[in-house]
């Protein structure tokens, strides 16, 4: 099990598009994918559970990710989280 | 595109507000001419002498001004320019008001070989029918395989590769209260630039399928004719296809994508199909969905502005917050 705190670093934070992005890559990898933030802990690759994080500009996601291949899918979670989610 | 003759004209199954009433009075040897364009001409000015841009290649339409001239130049017995008129090969002169030309004039038509129509309609009513019934003939055309169905009033086109189930959701479809328009083979046309009318290509096959298994069906029968439609516009089309997993599809749908047909956008929809996944109930939600937006409510769209507005205020709210 691997795990990471990452920073929402885009301005609008983690609404609709976003959300489809890092579920779509998330969905990729056949490890199992949870982000937290404030407690509340949604799985990674339903989109309405993403969306319902409420993960706004500067805000602390923890990334956990178990599975086989859980090193690969947190550090493309990561790059998304790093790219902006392609924002701003 | 074959040619369209005269006969065909008169030959057209067209009912209510599209009935030409057309009869042919002569000339009947005409009637193989083609009709070459989709246009009318009044030869008013012909009549009068002036040959000048002569409109040959249109139909001829004679009202009642165009036949009490006729009347006129009988009366004083000037022959010649009817006899110019016929030496242009028209295609066919249509009397309207059932006004009957004057004999020599009738003569002259059979001589030439030139066809003599009449309808009981007005001149300005049979102008708008026949220019939608001739539009409606030369529009662009193409056929398409796939089935049509009307869902909730929406023309759904149901596209995919054979053996996908388009048939088989389709007659799910028709269970369930909606329409079939037809199944294979769909012809499409193109009306007035922006607009795709499907009918079946052959209108005894259209409202038959073949379900694996079972065979051919008529669905008339089985389903009664509420169960079937001759034409409708086309306004979505649905691409089915095997789910693939290294494909990713659209998970908000915010963003519109459309296919185009002959040259017209028509909102399009991939829908992944797996063992399991109710693919009619999707395409019914599809074509409710799609009203919605022609309403001018965008489900998706609103979801995500309004999700927007909600982590903008919860932005705000913390900054507040961390500066206490």
């Amino acid at each position: 099990m691997k795990e990471k705190i990452v920073l929402v670093t885009n301005r609008a934070g983690i609404h609709a598009r976003p959300a489809a992005l890092l579920v779509q890559t998330a969905s990729k990898y056949s490890s199992s994918i949870f982000l937290e933030r404030n407690n509340e802990k949604v799985n990674g690759k339903s989109i309405m559970g993403v969306i319902t994080l409420g993960a706004v500009y500067n805000s602390e996601i923890k990334i956990t990710v178990d599975g086989e291949d859980e090193e690969k899918a947190l550090e493309a979670i990561v790059a998304l989280f790093e790219k902006k989610f392609e924002e701003n | 595109m074959e040619k369209f003759t005269v006969l065909d004209l008169l030959q057209l199954d067209l009912k209510e507000h599209d009935a030409l009433n057309l009869k042919c009075v002569g000339g009947r040897p005409g009637l193989i001419r083609e009709i070459k364009m989709p246009e009318l001409n009044r030869p008013g000015l012909a009549l009068g002498g002036f040959f000048d841009s002569f409109a040959e290649q249109r139909l001829q339409i004679f009202g009642r001004g165009e036949t009490s001239y006729l009347c006129k130049l009988e009366k004083e017995n000037k022959l010649e320019n009817i006899k110019r008129l016929f030496s242009f090969k028209l295609p066919c002169c249509v009397f309207t008001n059932n006004l009957e030309p004057p004999a020599h004039f009738f003569s002259l038509a059979e001589e030439s070989g030139c066809p003599v129509l009449q309808t009981d309609l007005s001149s300005s009513e049979f102008s708008t029918r026949i220019m939608r019934v001739l539009s409606n003939i030369f529009a662009p055309k193409k056929n398409v395989h796939g089935v049509l169905v009307e869902v909730f009033g929406i023309g759904v086109l149901i596209q995919g590769e054979s053996g996908v189930g388009k048939s088989e959701i389709a007659l799910e479809l028709i269970e369930r209260g909606h329409r079939l328009v037809a199944d294979d083979a769909v012809e499409v046309r193109c009306v007035g630039g922006n607009f795709l009318m499907g009918k079946g290509v052959n209108v005894i096959a259209s409202h038959h399928m073949e379900i694996r298994g079972l065979g051919i069906i008529n669905v008339t029968h089985l389903f009664g004719v509420g169960a079937i439609r001759d034409k409708k516009q086309i306004q979505l089309v649905v691409q089915l296809e095997e789910w693939d997993t290294n494909k990713s599809y659209d998970r908000i749908g915010s963003e519109d994508s459309t296919i185009e047909l002959l040259g017209v956008a028509v909102p399009y929809l991939q829908i992944p199909v797996k063992p399991g996944r109710n693919i009619p109930i999707i395409i019914e939600t599809g074509a409710m969905n799609e009203r919605l937006k022609k309403l001018g409510y965008h489900s998706a769209k609103e979801f995500s502005r309004s999700i927007m507005n909600w982590l903008e205020t919860e932005r705000a709210r913390s900054v507040y917050f961390e500066t206490q």
